[in-house]
């Protein structure tokens, strides 16, 4: 057995870890009366960062301005929330032996190029995010619980554009 | 009293801060364990060879699907006080093209990028980095677009209304579609082991 296949034997079972996150999704939406998410902890700090800067033009621009209401970033439930992300994983990770300071990528793809392609999507995911309000957790996990259209509209385009895009660059990959 | 809570979310008061802390932990740590804070085995999903992101997403859709439904079936939750995300139909369609485009280019998701950074992963650092700049520069553009993005607005709409069936119907073909979605992606996963085992003996 390769050192690889060791890695991915560690990792959870899939429909164990997926039932797992199904209930703290359900119990973010009994306790809290809402879902899961990422985008808008970034959307409130970018809304933030315009405010320190240009507060005119953070306050005049209505996507910035509706991500300002809480009155400071860590007294927002999803910034709180994703630093509590950040600590869940630190310590998953920890735990089974997985911190490691390095760059992941494909077998075929060298450190320059993936981290180009590492910012370079994310920046494209970011303005996906803002059209659709949400990201793969705040919309996908989230709406799609919900049964939202919007949401199941949202993983349809996005599962869609993945795989076309991910047949494209499949060299760095596989 | 019925759930969810009186916690007044959106005003930041503590105890809504420290439910977001626990969520958050307990969030992060499922995406920890099943794997997706790598982007390789993320990425497997895309090219057919590891379909742990359908599997984890579609159990954890299913799960508080069916728990809400229940909870509020018996009178628990009231459905009616959980934030449903808005529907936009044509900035949801375009915007999710343009995220999964993203996505497969940076090999994580924003969720997903934030746990990769926090054990350590510097391709999970650059991909949150790309995505505070991207959401900061679309943000700013926002007015200049303002039509398109406030364009096919529906409010918080679900499927039972938009297909005029009941919500137990829907409920019902998302349980059938994900049970065949796991038979299926078993079989995707052996049939490109099998393609690989002869690409590369």
């Amino acid at each position: 057995m390769s050192a690889r296949e060791d890695v991915q034997r560690s990792y959870a079972d899939p429909y164990l870890a997926g039932v797992a996150l199904g209930l703290v999704l359900l119990a973010s939406f009994v306790i809290a009366g809402r879902g899961l998410g990422a985008s808008g902890a970034f959307a409130t700090a970018a809304a933030t960062t315009v405010r320190s800067v240009a507060p005119r033009v953070a306050s005049t621009n209505s996507f910035l301005a509706s991500h300002l209401d809480a009155g400071g970033l860590l007294r927002d439930w999803l910034v709180v929330e994703i630093l509590g992300v950040m600590i869940g994983a630190w310590c998953s990770a920890a735990l089974a032996g997985r911190l490691g300071v390095r760059v992941e990528r494909g077998p075929h793809a060298g450190v320059s190029p993936r981290l180009w392609a590492a910012g370079a999507g994310g920046a494209v995911m970011g303005a996906g995010a803002v059209l659709a309000r949400g990201c793969t957790s705040g919309q996908a996990l989230t709406g799609g619980a919900l049964l939202s259209v919007g949401a199941w509209l949202f993983i349809a385009a996005a599962f869609g554009a993945a795989y076309v895009v991910a047949y494209l660059t499949r060299g760095s990959w596989t | 009293m019925t759930a969810p809570l009186p916690l007044d979310v959106a005003g930041g008061t503590t105890p809504s801060l420290v439910v977001a802390l626990g969520v958050g932990v307990a969030f992060g740590w499922c995406l920890e364990r099943a794997g997706l804070g790598s982007a390789p085995k993320l990425m497997g999903q895309f090219t057919l060879r590891d379909m742990t992101v359908l599997k984890v997403m579609f159990s954890a859709i299913v799960t508080a699907m069916l728990g809400l439904f229940w909870l509020s079936w018996l009178g628990v939750v009231d459905l009616s006080r959980v934030a449903v995300p808005p529907t936009f139909i044509g900035p949801q369609i375009v915007g999710g093209v343009v995220f999964g485009a993203g996505m497969a280019l940076a090999g994580l998701c924003p969720g997903t990028s934030c746990v990769a950074a926090a054990t350590g992963r510097l391709d999970g650092l650059t991909v949150a980095a790309g995505f505070f700049a991207g959401v900061l520069v679309t943000g700013l553009a926002v007015p200049a677009m303002a039509d398109f993005y406030e364009s096919g607005t529906r409010g918080a709409f679900a499927l039972p209304a938009a297909l005029g069936v009941t919500q137990g119907t829907v409920t019902f073909v998302v349980v059938a579609g994900a049970l065949t979605a796991f038979a299926l992606s078993g079989r995707v996963e052996r049939a490109m082991a099998a393609r690989a085992a002869r690409v590369r003996p």
